[in-house]
């Protein structure tokens, strides 16, 4: 075969990201995409010692679990993030409600382990440790220290639907995973906090309310992307509460 | 003083935003524009390289009797063109603070494909606040 191999450094490169900066303005091309005669990644990982830095960034798993106030992570990061989420569920949906229902699966991921971090940081120091048994306090506590734990912000509302007893509703008037999201037209039902929806299901069920939540987009003048988290309890549940008054 | 239109150039060439906010100019088809985004691409990738000493960041400025052109390069490769009247003084801030709309509502924005034209609410009312605000 007389194919010439790659040159051992665009071999890091994918061919169509190094064909799109030939495509590039001559500056661009020079100072961004021609990679110096650097050591390739591989000696650097095996020969050479990294530089010592006198920097420590610790590790994620090194972190105090306890200390919430200064874990800050980038709402750019963050918003990134969340985007690639959505694209990769998108790539894998035939439709909006097997979108939702995605996102929702992922979103339960997180909930179980935000439940679990919240009880270890605010009942593991407290001489006598409690477990939430009533639906009220449950409800108010997504209300503010999930959604603190997970947004910085208690959501802006708690309403009770008037119209099904079984139904309840979290109201967040600019929703942070949707603060850059704009859903195109033919998207139109979707809503991206499915995925909050998925959060709040989990914790719930980790605390034995088991509950249908899905995300309703339901904009007004004011908020343009206010969503309605909509929470819809078992039967069982609200007949234990009944029991327990 | 006036800003005439805003163009948003991808790092191949293809006009991939374009948007118009006063008249003044001529009026011009959308092929035209493709074509004129194109060619400006090219002309750009020569004075990048007209310098005689070293790199060159290209041509910031394009200036006629009756417009100024202000173009600015970001260092993905991805240009943002601003066409002004001659007094227009602001216009290097203004398409900084665009880029700054950019990178918000578009790039994290996941139903944007990179490299394609721009559809996307959230930053058309971006832009409308930042022009709107930078017209006086």
């Amino acid at each position: 075969m007389s194919y010439a191999q790659p040159h051992p450094r665009q071999s890091i490169l994918s061919n169509s990201s190094y064909s799109s900066a030939e495509h590039l303005s001559p500056t661009a091309s020079s100072t961004r995409f021609s990679l110096p005669a650097a050591p390739s990644i591989h000696s650097t990982l095996a020969s050479t010692p990294r530089p010592a830095s006198n920097r420590v960034v610790p590790n994620i798993y090194d972190r105090n679990l306890s200390k919430a106030r200064a874990a800050e992570v980038s709402a750019s990061a963050y918003a990134f993030l969340f985007s690639e989420i959505v694209q990769y569920t998108q790539k894998r949906v035939s439709g909006i409600n097997d979108f939702e229902r995605r996102l929702n699966t992922i979103g339960y991921r997180v909930g179980s382990r935000v439940l679990e971090i919240l009880f270890w940081r605010n009942e593991s120091t407290s001489k006598a440790p409690k477990r939430e048994i009533r639906l009220l306090p449950v409800l108010l506590m997504i209300q503010t220290q999930v959604w603190k734990a997970v947004f910085g912000k208690p959501a802006d509302g708690l309403e009770k639907s008037s119209s099904n007893v079984d139904e309840y509703m979290v109201i967040d008037n600019e929703p942070l995973f949707e603060r850059h999201i704009s859903v195109p037209k033919d998207f139109s039902q979707l809503s991206c906090s499915s995925f909050t929806a998925g959060i709040v299901e989990a914790f719930l069920d980790g605390l034995n309310f088991p509950a249908r939540v899905t995300a309703h987009h339901t904009p007004n003048a004011q908020f343009p992307s206010k969503v309605t988290i909509l929470i819809k309890l078992e039967k069982s549940v609200l007949e234990r509460d009944e029991l327990q008054k | 003083m006036a800003i005439f239109s805003l163009w948003i150039i991808n790092k191949a060439g293809g006009l991939v935003y374009n948007r118009n906010f006063a008249e003044g100019l001529a009026q011009l088809t959308s092929n035209e524009q493709l074509v004129l985004a194109g060619t400006l691409h090219g002309i750009h990738a020569i004075t990048s390289r007209l310098s005689p000493n070293g790199s060159s960041s290209g041509a910031n400025v394009i200036e006629g009797e009756s417009f100024k052109m202000t173009i600015h390069l970001t260092v993905t490769g991805t240009k943002f063109v601003l066409l002004t009247s001659l007094q227009e003084t602001i216009a290097e801030h203004i398409l900084q603070r665009i880029y700054e709309a950019y990178s918000d509502a578009v790039m994290k924005n996941p139903f944007h494909t990179p490299e394609m034209p721009i559809r996307s609410e959230g930053f058309d009312s971006r832009v409308t606040a930042i022009i709107g605000s930078g017209q006086t």
